[in-house]
């Protein structure tokens, strides 16, 4: 705590109380915000960064490339200093002031990890990739099939009709693929294949029976509906320049969605600047009671109070937020009975690519930024297990024209660089990894941030598991490019930590039982039923899949449950 | 594009020609770049910069490097973008660029007509080529890679190169997947 948390300045309980807190603003934030104050509670959202407000706050959304100093990449000095977020691909100049800076925020790897972050309001659901891909049965059957972390209290069908409903109204375009791996939704236009990865396309399905290949579904309104429209969102233009907040609210945010739709009730309070310190724990209610928090300007701490807290801090820092929640109830972070809060951490497995050239139609071009790729769905361990590894993985692969890659100088060579090249094919992997007790998160004992928390200690790797995942995938991965009549085929591992995927999750499990798990079946902690966790941190496993559409069905779910439970006077 | 081959693409768009991406696809950690130092160009310096600029670039039909002011493009990222090793290796290139023009005409660069410079920079643009196919990882670029690195970035994300020598479009609107296209038409910028 601060040197000042004695001088507590409440300006009286009753004004600092409200039906709900939510902590944190990004994507499940904000879908908790709209589901509890749609629903009629006073909800006092919490949010550690400056407020972003959508069109107003997107300074550099309509610069040309010509108009950033360095063309969009980043002085030396700074990435130096920013060693961490400069890995990130979507940094640099036109989005570094939605990044959290190193230097200004520290934490201690303990193994490698690039741990990126975005505090201000709307979190990284202003930068996020914007996949939203469904999870399939096999994904959450995962666990109990193949024996590790622990068995999802949920199954698909428990989350479809909630994929539904956030499908509806985040806007998700998409193909109706009709693929038992990758289950349609509620979807706008799909996005077109350009003709190479057609091609493409009907060679790899043509030679695997069980390999498929569709379009990436991504939260971008190709076709607005009347909700859409009325949340002021339009049309999205296929600028591929998302990451500096859209000025056309063509994609999904919290800042262009959730957060102006809750607002709109009136039943909003949005609180930016202020850090959470802690969940409060009153003993003698067996409830939590409130939040604790530090202005992240003045240092100073007040109190908030409320019946039900969601903590969807983004997961790492929910996992900080309840380790550092000690009351004499409980001495190792709210709800931590068991020991395992913290642990179990997992994320997805990037390491691998393998690029090609193809020798595609020359007369052919495309037109627009598409703002998505094609992907293949995990084709691998599906009904049964059949490899040496554990799992599987997806791919997204793309296909593109450069420009003449002319030799010399002179007039010539511009000329002939000005024109489209041959094609290129690229892929990646997405691999699931095994969640486990060592790879782990936990509280430094001895070095805090400039606020007075402690600083979070990251211990997380990859395992054997994980390397023959990826050697699986480049195998496979050059073989389909191969047979599709792709040159040029090359193999790259990255090597890169844990982390930068942005696909951290786990730490405060979901699970059926109390003592291998944090939280129930409506993401509940176990031990604290008033206090709902719905962010990354809630995560069992983690799929093949993009984890964000999940997490807001998962909060969608879970708020209106609250919502319900209020209502019987059971929370 | 998938949102992890933003940058690949840029590069091979660029010929992998572009600074930053190369960092990128050669996996080296941005922290163990020493920090660049403020140089000192000169307002000559910009203005022989943009004569090797134009001369790699030149006014065709549309207008070359010098009017989209690659020059100072150039200056801006040596000092703030460069590590210290590649600084030097630009400086000194500067110098020996305008040795090579002497011994070979008797003259400085900024001198020499346009036929001469480019008869010079071809045949520098040669031996940068055979260097950077032959050199250990280890061993610095050539100089005049760096040049026309930073040349070709400069100019194709000008506006006068993105909008006249290529063709760009702010608000697309929509995405076709497969449009005609003949030789001779212009790429797009981005």
């Amino acid at each position: 705590m601060p040197n000042d948390s004695v001088n507590i300045n409440n300006k009286g309980v009753a004004q600092n109380t409200y039906d709900a807190i939510v902590i944190g603003s990004g994507i499940s934030g904000g879908w908790a915000a709209k589901t509890l104050c749609e629903n009629g509670l006073k909800t006092l959202m919490v949010e550690r960064g400056r407020d972003v407000v959508h069109l107003k706050d997107y300074p550099t959304a309509s610069k040309n490339p010509w108009e950033l100093p360095h063309r969009g990449n980043m002085p030396l000095q700074i990435e130096k200093e920013n060693p961490v977020v400069s890995r990130c691909y979507a940094y640099g100049s036109a989005t570094d002031h939605f990044f959290v800076k190193d230097k200004e925020h520290p934490y201690i790897q303990e193994k490698p990890f690039d741990w990126i972050r975005g505090y201000q309001v709307g979190g990284k659901s202003l930068l996020w990739a914007r996949q939203t891909q469904r999870w399939s049965r096999f994904d959450f059957e995962g666990p109990a099939r193949d024996g590790f972390a622990t068995d999802w209290p949920i199954r698909y069908n428990d989350l479809a009709p909630w994929y539904s409903h956030v499908e509806t109204f985040a806007g998700i375009s998409g193909n109706y693929d009709g693929v038992e791996t990758l289950p349609d939704g509620e979807f706008l236009p799909p996005w077109e294949m350009n003709c190479v990865e057609k091609d493409i396309r009907e060679k790899i399905t043509a030679q695997h029976k069980n390999r498929f290949v569709v379009q990436g579904r991504c939260a971008h309104l190709t076709q607005p509906k009347p909700i859409h429209i009325e949340q002021g969102r339009t049309q999205c233009q296929a600028r591929s320049l998302c990451e500096r907040g859209c000025p056309y609210g063509g994609y999904f945010s919290s800042n262009a969605s959730t957060i102006p739709w809750a607002q709109k009730t009136g039943n909003l309070t949005l609180k930016t600047n202020s850090i959470v310190h802690s969940v409060i724990y009153d003993d003698s209610k067996n409830s939590a009671i409130g939040v604790r928090i530090i202005d992240a300007q003045s240092k100073t701490t007040s109190e908030f109070f409320a019946k039900i807290i969601f903590v969807n801090a983004a997961c790492l820092n929910t996992n900080l937020i309840l380790l550092n929640s000690v009351s004499s109830r409980f001495p190792n972070g709210l709800g931590n009975d068991n020991g395992l809060l913290g642990k179990y951490i997992a994320f997805h497995n990037y390491r691998g690519t393998v690029t090609a050239t193809y020798d595609g139609p020359l007369d052919k071009y495309y037109y627009g930024r598409r703002p998505t790729q094609p992907m293949m769905p995990n084709f691998r361990n599906v009904y049964r297990q059949e490899t040496d590894f554990q799992r599987g993985y997806m791919c997204f692969f793309g296909a593109g024209r450069g420009r003449v890659d002319a030799d010399g100088i002179g007039a010539e060579a511009k000329d002939a660089m000005t024109e489209a090249g041959g094609w290129y094919v690229s892929m990646m992997m997405q691999g699931e990894t095994i969640p486990k007790a060592t790879n782990h998160v936990r509280l430094s004992k001895d070095q805090q941030d400039d606020w007075g928390i402690p600083q979070l200690i990251t211990s997380v790797d990859y395992d054997d598991n994980d390397v023959r995942l990826m050697n699986d995938f480049l195998t496979q991965g050059s073989e389909m490019l191969d047979n599709a009549g792709c040159k040029d085929i090359r193999r790259h591992d990255s090597q890169q930590a844990p982390g930068l995927d942005i696909h951290e999750v786990g730490g405060c499990r979901m699970g059926k039982d109390p003592k291998t798990s944090l939280l129930n079946k409506w993401n509940q902690l176990h031990h604290c039923n008033n206090v709902f966790v719905t962010d990354g941190a809630c995560m069992t496993s983690t799929s093949t899949q993009n984890p964000s559409l999940t997490f807001m069905a998962l909060t969608a779910r879970a708020a209106s449950f609250a919502v319900e439970e209020l209502k019987k006077g059971n929370l | 594009m998938n949102r992890r081959d933003a940058l690949s693409r840029v590069a091979l768009i660029l010929g992998g020609t572009v600074v930053g991406a190369h960092v990128f696809l050669e996996g080296c950690n941005p922290a163990e770049k020493k920090a660049a130092t403020p140089g000192t160009f000169s307002d000559s310096d910009i203005a022989y910069l943009d004569e090797i600029a134009d001369t790699i670039i030149p006014t065709t039909n549309t207008p070359g490097a010098k009017a989209a002011k690659v020059g100072a493009f150039m200056t801006v990222m040596v000092n703030d973008c460069y590590d210290e090793k590649d600084q030097k290796v630009f400086f000194d290139g500067m110098k020996q660029l305008d040795e090579a023009c002497n011994k070979q005409f008797g003259k400085s660069f900024m001198d020499v007509d346009a036929t001469q410079r480019k008869t010079l920079l071809t045949e520098i643009d040669k031996e940068a080529k055979d260097y950077m196919a032959k050199k250990k990882p280890e061993d610095s670029k050539h100089y005049f890679r760096l040049m026309k690195e930073l040349t070709l970035l400069g100019y194709f994300t000008s506006e006068i190169g993105a909008t006249q020598a290529l063709r760009y479009i702010a608000v697309p609107g929509k995405y076709e997947g497969c449009i005609p296209y003949k030789k001779g038409d212009r790429a797009w910028a981005t």
